[in-house]
């Protein structure tokens, strides 16, 4: 690896942050622009929706079932048992459900992004689009962002039941309790800002997805070694913004809603 | 200058063009990480006229045809493409220009997610207000001028080398651009495919009268378009009689250490001194 000096390095990552926020800035502004690719927005919908459907719904499952064993452990030393619920829903709703969900789908879908994109730079379909007269990002990009965005909130809701559907399952089979008494504690323990809280969180994800995939594909320099370099800096780049930001935005909502 | 045997009127969109060149270049230099590919070059494409640019690998041949329509931008100098200056434009005016402009890329950059006719017609569908029944007709036509109508449904993974570079021609030339840019369009290709290839280039420069810059390190490609012509009433390339060899519309461009090392047409090519230029061709 060749070796740059600090300030070379400083300046290249400056750089690399103007680019990306150019991008989607002008992701965005495109909404507003025509020629606006509703095919290929829907297109890309089935792609990271219904792809991603399966591997979200099971890793919720699995996730609040898990919880559910893990908080039950807990709440029987206190003989609270039965508050089971109302910890998976708040755990899942809230938080679990979102990030998993955004996680799951960074790992399949940024990949993906970052990838077909980046194979677009080096086999010159990129300068082919430019050249015929066509804006990629409005093209490529914005179509991406769209469906990412809508997708995670739906994905998220579906995630959130399966989750809770999990704690369900070890609530009624592993720790007897009655189904009917875990989802209505369940329900009873969600208020507006957690529910707030919790769609918001993925509209907010999806946008990091899309924008850091496509980013990264678009960027993409070499051959097919830089094309695997972009998928993985891609997938690394959003789980780590996906984190991070989870913790921004929560805190910002909780003072927005007074929560 | 005279014209080949069947050479007819000009086009419409030629007649009425108020500028003298299709391109211009003035003093163009662009450099990748500190070095210089391309330094003080100036040359000029007349309407009508193709220019093959020829040069070792590496010399900028490429990165030329990409700086003519604003893929690239240079470090200095003017580039006039269609009388528009593209070195002053914007990426947004740039796609109004580019659509008068065709491209085939060195490796043909077919979209390849999209069958044959969504690549060909991929410009018509993104200018919209064209009927499908006349694209259909479009497509078909301009695959039938390079004799591959029966690939319309077919995906470029499915393609030949050569297939694929004959689909990116009529990609470029669906909307009859008054400029064409051919970066290689027979790199890799046998000579049996490379030899179709130049006989649509010089179909194209015949009987649409369109201005072209045409990159290859291929001389035989050259030799062809030099001396061959196409008949329109054998719908064949046919050489020309020996007296009218190099009296096409044809110049060359040999680009030497990112210079222009000569600009001229067929017949001071050949009788150049220059020692270079005479090892080159020979």
């Amino acid at each position: 690896m060749e070796l740059i000096s600090p300030g070379e390095f400083a300046k290249e990552k400056v750089q690399s942050v103007q680019d990306y926020v150019l991008l989607a800035v002008r992701s965005v502004a495109n909404l507003f622009r025509s020629p606006r690719y509703f095919g290929d927005a829907v297109q890309q919908a089935d792609i990271i929706g219904v792809g991603s459907l399966p591997i979200v719904l099971a890793a919720c499952f699995f996730t609040g079932a898990a919880l559910a064993l893990n908080t039950a452990k807990s709440l029987g030393r206190f003989g609270a048992l039965t508050l089971i619920g109302q910890l998976v829903s708040i755990g899942i709703v809230t938080e679990l459900g979102p990030v998993l969900a955004a996680l799951v789908v960074a790992g399949r879908n940024a990949s993906g992004m970052a990838s077909e994109l980046g194979s677009m730079i080096v086999t010159e379909q990129i300068d082919a689009m430019r050249a015929l007269g066509t804006d990629p990002v409005k093209k490529l990009v914005t179509p991406r962002v769209i469906s990412t965005v809508l997708m995670m909130f739906f994905l998220t809701i579906l995630g959130d039941f399966l989750g809770l559907l999990g704690g369900n399952v070890i609530a009624t089979v592993v720790l007897g309790l009655d189904s009917r008494q875990y989802w209505s504690s369940a329900w009873q323990a969600l208020e507006f800002s957690d529910v707030f809280t919790g769609l918001t969180k993925p509209l907010v994800f999806g946008f990091i997805i899309s924008t850091i995939g496509c980013y990264y594909g678009l960027s993409t320099k070499g051959g097919t070694q830089g094309v695997g370099r972009s998928t993985t800096e891609a997938v690394m780049w959003a789980m780590i913004l996906i984190i991070a930001v989870d913790v921004f935005v929560t805190r910002v909502l909780m003072v927005i809603l007074g929560s | 200058m005279s014209a080949p045997p069947t050479l007819i009127e000009p086009s419409a969109a030629e007649a009425t063009q108020p500028a003298r060149e299709a391109i211009v270049f003035e003093e163009v230099a662009i450099a990748f990480e500190d070095k210089k590919v391309l330094n003080g070059i100036t040359f000029r494409l007349p309407y009508g006229e193709s220019k093959i640019i020829l040069g070792v690998a590496g010399s900028g041949k490429s990165t030329l045809l990409k700086l003519a329509i604003g893929l690239l931008r240079p470090d200095s100098g003017r580039i006039l493409t269609l009388g528009e200056d593209v070195t002053s434009m914007k990426e947004e005016e740039l796609f109004d220009l580019r659509r008068r402009v065709g491209i085939v890329f060195q490796e043909s950059a077919l979209f390849d997610s999209l069958r044959v006719r969504e690549n060909v017609a991929f410009r018509l569908y993104e200018e919209g207000g064209t009927r499908e029944s006349e694209i259909e007709d479009r497509v078909r036509e301009v695959l039938r001028f390079v004799e591959l109508e029966h690939t319309l449904e077919m995906f470029p993974v499915e393609l030949s080398g050569g297939m694929r570079r004959r689909v990116a021609i009529a990609r470029a030339i669906i909307t009859k651009p008054e400029v064409l840019l051919y970066d290689s369009p027979t790199g890799g290709l046998d000579p049996v495919t490379s030899t179709t290839i130049i006989e649509l280039i010089i179909k194209q420069r015949d009987v649409y009268k369109t201005s072209a810059l045409l990159v290859t390190h291929r001389l035989q490609d050259a030799f062809v378009m030099a001396t061959h012509y196409f008949d329109q009433r054998t719908n064949k390339m046919e050489l020309l009689p020996p007296g009218e060899r190099g009296e096409v519309p044809l110049s060359f461009l040999i680009l030497r250490d990112g210079k222009v090392l000569f600009d001229g047409d067929t017949q001071q090519l050949a009788h150049s001194q220059d020692q270079y230029i005479r090892e080159y061709i020979s």
